[in-house]
């Protein structure tokens, strides 16, 4: 086995906030019931945190969980783990009906730091991001641009952008853009 | 540009995150039906000024199919709801009642007598 | 003569003097200037000609509202044609062109001809004209429209614009657009509830035209007030400013689109140029102001005739005197204001023509007391024709045009009145009610716009409500401020009664034609619509000629449907057809306002839209690696594959033959990564599957493949692939590529809205791995071989991983899931591997497959070898209107299954029609290849008169392993007229004759995908 590649490798911009493309992330897909108790604490299992609340991301020292849908989570974990920890996921939730798969390599992941992040992501994303309201914690699925795309905000201010691998290139350029040093808004 | 409450997300979603997916409540025919039930089925929708019901999709979002109750005419919405229910349920029904008195729509319709007293 | 003063001048700073030039001429301005007061300072009176007859056009307005002075600005890749002068901010080297003249300006061969042929050119001329005769059309008519369409020149198609855009979202309670004291005020009030508040503003000061006029607003001195207000809403945390910024549009449910022009002023600034703010705002207050009617008098379009409020506007603003000896005519008080700041500003004020009997009140006499002459119950006769104002001719407001009195004069102000800006309040559908004490349309605040939840989502503010005098407008914006603010369940400080100054005025008379009746040849000569110029005399034949509705009248003499949007012809457009129906004003109504106010950039539409993110480009992981190996790449949705590897001194059509019998010989590697990958898991899965598939993937055995068929409820052919049973309760999905993401979502649609109650969970897989295809006799040959050298265990022998079958293991060192599968009729392995290794895998295999002849193959290569073999593909078969048994394929049609989706369609009686056209295989006679597309001519005509046709070309190739055209097609009773031939008229003029046979041309007995 050689080793694993990420879309664009790393690849980084500084203009009035630094984007990034972060390298391979794991990334479980997991859809089940979330108030069933054995899903739950499979989660707690694997990603050390419970069941996010809607439109959340929660943490621990092992992972994160995030809210996609009513029945379906975004677990995030240590990318050479994952296969340990899907085969963990499904072994906890066998005879329930759930979904487990791994998705690490069908995502690039990104992140945008420094003050202008939240003005380099409302030019593209149809999303309130006031600090009143888009909060650490918070996470969204929305569209860039002409892409679907998924994002939150951390407690150090860094957003964490998720897309398809085939699309990454077309992400970070459009970050790129949208963080021309001469095109801050001055709102936020 | 429509806004529209995804009611298994919570989020006001602007057009742009949504697609719109035809006529709500249709009722399936399969083998079995009618000629005439088949083509109704395929082919026939409502294309009502006032009162509609529409299934719309969170595409860019939680990807969650719903469904929308707003007026054509002023494109106001009397509420989004959950896409598994084959009619309206009572509560959108009554906020479209107090808003326009005397709606039809296919088989549903506004269910008070003249006193406002739901029949 | 139009001169610069000595004093005055409040927005320009005479220390920054500004070169720029005007047709190649250079000039001088200060910073501040627009290019039109630029212009206008430099006596530059003559600025454009107009549309139709070329007549000499001047500046008319200060404003948004100027219909005359557009010119083209900028060289090159800057070059923008259509720009208002008004709205232009001059700086260092700005270059402007006027446009619609040849061969110069000043000497035009077009107005000469227009003096000639005007008559010709009345109301719906283009529709009476171009009728007859019919030939004439395209030779004479469309090149001599095409020739005149159009004020200024396209840009260069080949020029691509220099500067970036952009979009930003944008999200408030409560947004203000317009800042002058009624934007400034509502503003005020709603941020005193802690509102978030937006304000905008399109001009690059705030204020508005208050300060020009003066009066106090507590105690203040206006620009003073507004200078203290702006400081004090810059200063609050819940309130953002942004001047240059327009509002252009209002659209559904509070959404709202702003054009902030960030460096059109200072085009070497780095940094995008417009910036499109898509603003959703709780409540829009729209404190949009008011424009100034023209009078419609003989003459009204002569450089010099300028809005009496825009000549004040120059001079107070910009320093600038647009005339020495001036005639002002009006209806009303407020020209008496112009009066003033002209004399006041050293011109001679010849004349005041007022309309009214009684003539006018306090400021009137405030202009008599300065010696001018007023004369009341009088009209502008006529202004001289020429390239600017000579001599005006007065007489009898109420007459036919006689009795004129001549005065030497070299510019005229007029005032019809003003007019609310309404048209933000109307985009989206809030409603007017006609003012009869100000002849104009005003919002009427009961049919406001309506949001989401059914309530009024915009509220006027000031002038643009309908009052005109400070007092008014003050409280009434207030009062806009505190609505707005209720409305989004807030409470502002009410500050109660705003002390301004008042000055009291007569009221104003209604004229819409002066004098009321003017002769024939005077109306010919009045212009409502200056852009289209659109007269009197064509409204008035309009009516005649039965044109009735005011939509109808619009579009048949093109009143207000230029770039202007008829902002300062409409009404009084109006008025006139009113009167020729002999209806009131409001019985005829308006046009419907349609966004934006003012145009706007495209490159601001698209925003950041272009070049490398024009579109998203969905790459493999293995897309450098073809890149950079000579791939002609393909269009397949989004993503990009390649369609031939071209290799040195090739073409790539010879690429191409080379791929497909290098494939057939050797060894072909075919990136598939794009196909469809859907992983379907739950109790209900195979379930599920039989609904979807035409055929029954339910009995799938473990570790085995089904090439299914999917069909919508229609019954017509939508995707196939081949599907893999994974475990008990869970399946892989292969679908085309184009066909990945709308299967998922029909998959997500069927589960969520009709069969909820089944237990099926779907997750798109597809890019989750990279996806080889390793096909030909060598395929086996370096899958051992990598398994030997590099380890791996999968065993791939035909015993252990027979036809249809696939394994999971280890392939050379990589974890894999080899499908033993073939879309070619070779034998074939389908490996797929994480994509975050899929490039390493694929230059393993390249490596490992020379002494193989291993070579990568395209998508052209790959439709070669599926129609060698008569496999069908989705998009080239299928259309949308092709059922599977059309294309043979009946055994994938369970009979055993009660329902799947289409069965139902399947028994309509159209589909059953044993007349359907169906798939056979097509061989020229002469070897050719025949045309794409081409369709078989049978015997007679249809009811239009067309040849009948029998059939048509489905999928067309040459084939290198046959030497020769091959091609599917779709025929009428195809199958049972084996051995016949059809005709197939190509567009280049052949016939190319066409025997039917069967579609396998290669391998029929499909022996060499089973070694």
């Amino acid at each position: 086995m050689s080793d694993p590649v990420s879309a664009l490798n790393g690849k980084t911009y500084s203009g009035s906030a630094t984007v990034t493309e972060n390298g391979l992330c794991g990334m479980i897909v997991l859809r089940g019931t979330f108030t069933d108790t054995v899903f739950q604490q499979a989660v707690r299992d694997i990603v050390g945190c419970d069941v996010p609340d809607i439109r959340k991301l929660v943490r621990s020292e092992i992972g994160s969980a995030a809210w996609m849908s009513p029945d379906e989570l975004l677990l995030l974990v240590d990318y050479s783990q994952t296969e340990a920890k899907l085969s963990a996921l499904r072994l906890a939730l066998a005879g329930t009906h759930f979904m487990a798969e791994n998705v690490s390599d069908a995502r690039a992941c990104f992140t945008v730091t420094g003050a202008a992040g939240r003005e380099v992501l409302a030019k593209i994303a149809p999303v309130d991001l006031s600090p009143v309201v888009f909060k650490s914690g918070d996470f969204r699925r929305t569209r860039f641009a002409q892409i679907a795309a998924a994002f939150w905000l951390d407690e150090a201010d860094t957003f964490h952008i998720i897309c398809f691998r085939s699309v990454a290139e077309y992400m970070f350029n459009l970050l790129k853009t949208s963080a021309h040093p001469n095109a801050g808004v001055g709102v936020y | 540009m429509l806004i529209l409450e995804c009611p298994y997300c919570g989020v006001k979603a602007e057009e742009s995150e949504l697609s719109a997916g035809g006529e709500a409540h249709l009722t399936r025919f399969g083998p079995g039906s009618s000629d005439d039930e088949f083509h109704d089925y395929l082919f026939v929708r409502e294309n009502p000024k006032g009162v509609h019901f529409e299934r719309w999709r969170h595409a860019n979002g939680c990807g969650k199919w719903f469904h929308a109750a707003r007026c054509t005419m002023t494109l106001e919405v009397f509420g989004t709801y959950s896409a598994q229910t084959t009619e309206p349920p009572q509560e959108i029904k009554d906020v479209i009642t107090a808003k326009r008195p005397g709606w039809s729509w296919r088989n549903v319709s506004d269910e008070t007598n003249t006193e406002g007293q739901r029949t | 003569m139009s001169t610069r003063l000595a004093t005055r001048g409040r927005l320009i700073d005479r220390s920054k003097p500004i070169e720029f030039t005007f047709n190649g001429t250079s000039l001088r301005g200060f910073e501040g200037d627009t290019l039109a007061s630029a212009l206008l300072a430099n006596d530059q009176m003559l600025v454009g000609r107009s549309f139709k007859y070329h007549r000499p056009r001047g500046i008319v307005a200060a404003g948004s509202e100027e219909p005359n002075a557009l010119v083209g600005l900028g060289s090159n890749r800057r070059y923008e044609p259509n720009q208002r002068a008004t709205t232009t901010e001059i700086f260092e080297g700005l270059t402007a062109t006027s446009q619609n003249h040849w061969p110069s300006l000043e000497f035009d061969v077009g107005e000469i001809n227009s003096k000639l042929f005007s008559r010709f050119l009345s109301a719906g001329f283009y529709y009476k004209m171009f009728m007859h005769p019919k030939p004439f059309w395209k030779h004479v008519y469309e090149p001599f429209i095409r020739h005149s369409a159009g004020l200024g020149k396209a840009p260069d198609k080949e020029l691509q614009d220099a500067d970036t855009y952009e979009h930003f979202y944008f999200y408030c309670d409560v947004l203000i657009v317009g800042g002058g004291v009624a934007g400034l005020q509502a503003a005020k009030t709603a941020a005193s509830s802690g509102a978030k508040v937006l304000l905008i503003e399109e001009k690059n000061y705030w204020g508005g035209r208050t300060p020009v006029d003066g009066g106090t607003i507590e105690g203040d001195d206006a620009q003073d007030w507004v200078t203290k207000t702006v400081a004090e809403l810059e200063a609050m945390e819940n309130v953002i400013l942004r001047s240059r910024c327009m509002g252009a549009g209002v659209y559904d449910h509070g959404y709202i689109l702003g054009y902030e022009r960030l460096t059109d002023h200072a085009p070497d600034m780095a940094g995008p140029r417009h910036r499109l703010w898509r603003i959703r705002a709780t409540q829009t207050i729209t404190a949009t102001g008011a424009i100034e009617r023209p009078l419609s008098f003989a003459g009204n379009d002569v450089p010099g005739v300028m809005l009496a409020g825009s000549m004040r506007d120059y001079i107070a603003n910009w320093g600038v005197l647009p005339g020495q000896r001036v005639v002002v005519a009006t209806n009303n008080d407020d020209a008496y204001r112009t009066a003033l700041a002209l004399h006041h500003a050293g011109a001679d004020v010849v004349r005041v023509v007022d309309a009214r009997e009684e003539g006018g009140g306090k400021l009137a006499e405030e202009v008599r007391g300065l010696g001018i002459r007023i004369d009341n119950g009088r009209a502008i006769a006529k202004v001289k024709d020429g390239k600017r104002v000579t001599k005006v001719a007065i007489c009898p407001q109420n007459g036919t045009g006689g009795a004129r009195e001549e005065i030497a004069a070299d510019a005229v102000a007029m005032s019809g009145g003003w007019s609310p800006v309404v048209h933000l309040w109307s985009h989206c559908g809030g409603k007017l009610t006609w003012d009869a004490e100000q002849a104009h349309f005003k919002p009427d605040p009961l049919r406001a716009p309506t949001g989401a939840d059914g309530k009024a989502f915009v509220v006027t503010a000031g002038s643009s409500s309908g009052p005109m005098d400070l007092k008014s407008v003050m409280a009434n914006a207030a009062k806009a401020g505190i609505n707005a603010t209720q409305a989004v369940g807030r409470t502002a400080v009410d500050a109660g009664e705003i002390k301004t100054s008042v000055i009291s005025e007569a009221p104003m008379l209604p004229v819409w034609l002066m004098p009321a009746n003017a002769d024939i040849e005077l109306r010919m000569k009045t212009w409502l619509d200056y852009q289209n110029d659109v007269k009197v005399s064509d409204v008035q034949l309009a009516a005649q000629e039965g044109y009735e509705s005011v939509e109808h009248t619009k579009r048949y003499t093109t009143l207000g449907m230029a770039t202007d949007q008829g902002k300062l012809s409409n009404i009084n457009g109006l008025a006139i057809l009113a009167d020729s129906l002999g209806a009131e004003i409001p019985q005829v109504g308006t046009t419907t306002f349609r966004p934006p106010y003012h145009p706007i950039s495209m490159g601001a539409i698209g925003g950041e839209a272009r070049g490398e993110i024009f579109q998203p480009l969905r790459k493999t992981p293995m897309y450098a690696w073809h890149d950079d190996n000579g791939a002609d790449w393909e269009p397949v949705g989004h993503w990009r594959r390649p369609y031939a590897y071209v290799q040195d001194g090739e073409t790539v059509d010879q690429a191409v033959n080379r791929e497909v019998k290098n494939t057939r010989e050797n060894l072909g590697l075919l990136d598939a990564s794009t196909l469809g990958k859907l992983i379907v898991k739950g109790p209900d899965a195979g379930k599920f599957l039989d609904m979807l598939y035409t055929n029954m993937m339910s009995t799938l055995k473990i570790g085995k493949c089904r090439y299914g068929l999917m069909c919508s409820e229609n019954g017509f052919l939508s995707d196939d692939g081949v599907v893999a049973r994974i475990d008990e309760d869970t399946w892989l999905c292969h679908t085309t590529t184009g066909g990945a993401d709308h299967i998922h979502a029909q998959m997500e649609e069927w589960l969520q809205t009709e069969w909820w109650d089944w237990k099926v969970y779907v997750t798109n897989a597809t890019e989750q791995l990279a996806q080889v295809a390793v096909v030909g006799p060598n395929a086996r040959k370096v899958l051992e071989k990598l398994n030997a050298t590099a380890g791996g265990g999968l065993d791939l022998s035909a015993e252990a991983l027979g036809f249809m079958e696939w394994a999971d293991g280890k392939i050379g060192g990589f974890d894999a899931r080899a499908y033993r599968i073939s879309f070619s009729g070779e034998l074939s392995y389908e490996i797929a591997v994480p994509a975050s290794q899929g490039l390493a895998f694929w230059e393993a295999l390249v490596e490992a497959g020379q002494e193989f002849g291993a070579m990568p193959y395209g998508t052209e290569c790959l439709h070669i070898l599926r129609a060698e073999k008569g496999f069908i593909m989705i998009g080239d078969e299928t259309d949308g209107t092709v059922i599977p048994q059309d294309l043979g394929l009946h055994w994938a049609l369970s009979k055993k299954k009660t329902d799947y989706l289409g069965k139902r369609a399947h028994s309509r009686s159209h589909m059953a029609d044993p007349d359907r056209w169906k798939l056979v295989g097509l061989e020229t006679l002469d070897g050719a290849v025949l045309p794409d597309g081409a369709y078989a001519v049978g015997e007679g005509v249809n009811a239009n008169g067309q040849q009948n046709t029998i059939g048509r070309v489905t999928s067309t190739y040459y084939s290198a392993n046959l030497e020769r055209g091959i091609a599917m097609g779709l025929v009428k009773h195809g199958p049972d007229r084996m051995g016949e031939v059809i005709d197939f008229p190509g567009l280049d003029g052949k016939i190319y004759q066409a025997k039917i046979v069967d579609p396998v041309f290669y391998d029929k007995e499909g022996e060499k995908q089973n070694v």
